[in-house]
């Protein structure tokens, strides 16, 4: 799978053309929770991943689950299962598949769905309290929910 | 290993850290002023059990420090308000030249008051919050000018008023014409709102005891309000705490006052009755 993903993406590189099309949110297709594609066609940066994850300005993922490699990132919730070994448990793509929308793999879940557009009820516009307008988008980009499955893909017991 | 076994081993994972980390409500007792035991933990009311056994005050789910200092009213910030609101009590205002006193006498008339409110009235057939009877005895008997909702003076007044009922158990009804109330705000409670699809059960119900980043989660319960909190260093309204934990799903709030936050409150009082009035209380 990821042989098949590197090869496009050489094909495209050497091509000439600029990087393949996003998946944009409403696009994306779920296969027993698990998004096989690359969101955004470049692969993650496994850095920027550990970035987001610890960021509560970004993924804010330590706000419910514990991470050992975060050490350097002050309170870690409980809410989840901590993320050590993830990449034990979890394919690239069921990794991919859980932060893109957790509730296709964990029906119901408490997990915000990181790369969703619709469906809200009275969406706000971030933490204002207000509507949301018309800048609303998904709570991470395509490439960075790719660099936190990067980075995600590294958590190996 | 297919996708049910990972899960089974994910809950296993799970169970394991939980047990080792979590915090829970604090084993402690409240006792007031060294005279009145409060009731902090008691089963859950019947129309609860469905869902969980006990009910648990905030007041668990706060440091050894601030648990202190609910305990004694020397010690606790919030009983400076109590004592502005007093004045307030006394004092006339308005077109008729009343005071709360004119009507009501002494505060101790108001023993009771707090523990069943959000209450029906029959008048207005509707149900109503403590804030709204206040501004209608201002408005109606004293001809005075309503109080803004979640502002200083109101929150004082509503402080005094929680004060005299401290120790009496919450007893909010919730049938006959209270019901359709109830159970709109029963529906508020459990819809997951916002851009983080988020119901006030997921954190109160499913989650208190573990920590959300540096929070410690608690039940939710009104039985403290209004709060005193340490980092804004005021009386903090119930439905101030409404709009925040809303906004924190990123979603838009309801407004204070709102009749979507009034059946709120009547649900979320119903969640905690049998626990004792504590209000004002401290949180951080
Ligand atoms: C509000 C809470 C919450 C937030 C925020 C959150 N998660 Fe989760 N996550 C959960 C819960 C709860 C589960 C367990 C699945 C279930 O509900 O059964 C979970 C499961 C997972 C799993 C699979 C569990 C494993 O390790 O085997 C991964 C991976 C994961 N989350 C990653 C993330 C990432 C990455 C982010 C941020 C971009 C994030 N989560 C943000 C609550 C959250
Ligand atoms: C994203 C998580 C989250 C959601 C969703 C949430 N809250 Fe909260 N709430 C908190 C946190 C964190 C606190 C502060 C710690 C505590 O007391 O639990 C809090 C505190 C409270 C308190 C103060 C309790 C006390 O003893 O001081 C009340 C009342 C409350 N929430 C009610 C609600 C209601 C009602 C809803 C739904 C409309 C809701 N919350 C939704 C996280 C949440």
């Amino acid at each position: 799978m990821r042989t098949r993903m590197t090869l496009a993406l050489a094909f495209a590189v050497s091509a000439g053309m600029a990087t393949a099309a996003e998946i944009p949110p409403t696009g994306v297709s779920y296969e027993d929770g698990a998004v096989a594609a690359s969101l955004s066609g470049t692969p993650g940066n496994v850095d920027e991943g550990r970035k987001i994850v610890g960021s509560k300005k970004l993924g804010n993922c330590v706000a419910c689950h514990a991470v050992s490699d975060l050490a350097d990132v002050p309170f870690h919730g409980e809410i989840g299962p901590p993320l050590d070994g993830a990449a034990d448990r979890w394919s690239e793509a069921e990794l991919r598949g859980i932060v893109a929308n957790a509730k296709m793999m964990f029906d119901g879940t408490m997990m915000p769905s990181f790369y969703k557009t619709e469906g809200f009820i009275r969406p706000g516009k971030a933490y204002t309290g207000k509507a949301a307008d018309d800048t609303f988008g998904p709570l991470l980009s395509a490439q960075q929910i790719e660099d936190v499955v990067a980075y995600l893909s590294t958590l190996k017991e | 290993m297919n996708k049910y076994n990972k899960i089974a081993t994910l809950v296993g994972v799970w169970a394991l850290s939980s047990s080792a980390a979590m915090a829970g409500p604090a084993d402690d007792t409240l006792v007031l002023n060294e005279e009145t035991e409060m009731v902090t933990r008691t089963a859950a009311p019947a129309h609860l059990s469905d869902v969980m056994d006990e009910v648990i005050s905030g007041w668990h789910f706060r440091g050894v420090e601030t648990r202190a200092m609910q305990a004694d009213d020397f010690d606790n910030p919030g009983m400076i308000f109590v004592e502005q609101a007093q004045e307030a009590w006394d004092t006339a205002d308005g077109s008729e030249g009343k005071s709360c006193a004119s009507c009501h006498d002494g505060t101790e008339s108001m023993a009771g008051v707090k523990a069943v409110y959000p209450k029906w009235n029959e008048a207005a057939g509707a149900v109503r919050t403590l804030e709204m009877q206040i501004n209608d005895c201002r408005e109606t008997r004293m001809g005075a000018e309503a109080w803004d909702y979640t502002g200083g003076t109101m929150q004082n007044m509503v402080a005094l008023i929680a004060s005299v009922s401290r120790g009496m158990p919450v007893n909010v009804a919730i049938d006959g014409p209270a019901q359709s109330t109830w159970e709109q705000g029963k529906e508020l409670y459990y819809t997951r709102t916002g851009q983080l699809e988020m119901s006030c059960a997921n954190c109160h119900e499913d989650n208190y005891g573990n920590m959300i980043r540096a929070d410690h989660l608690s039940q939710g319960q009104i039985n403290g309000f209004p709060v005193y909190r340490l980092k804004n260093t005021k009386l903090n309204s119930v439905h101030a705490r409404f709009k925040g934990c809303v906004r924190d799903t990123r979603a838009e709030t309801y407004k204070p006052g709102s009749p979507e936050f009034i059946a709120l409150e009547l649900y979320v009082a119903s969640r905690g009755n049998g626990l004792s009035v504590e209000g004002p209380s401290i949180r951080n």
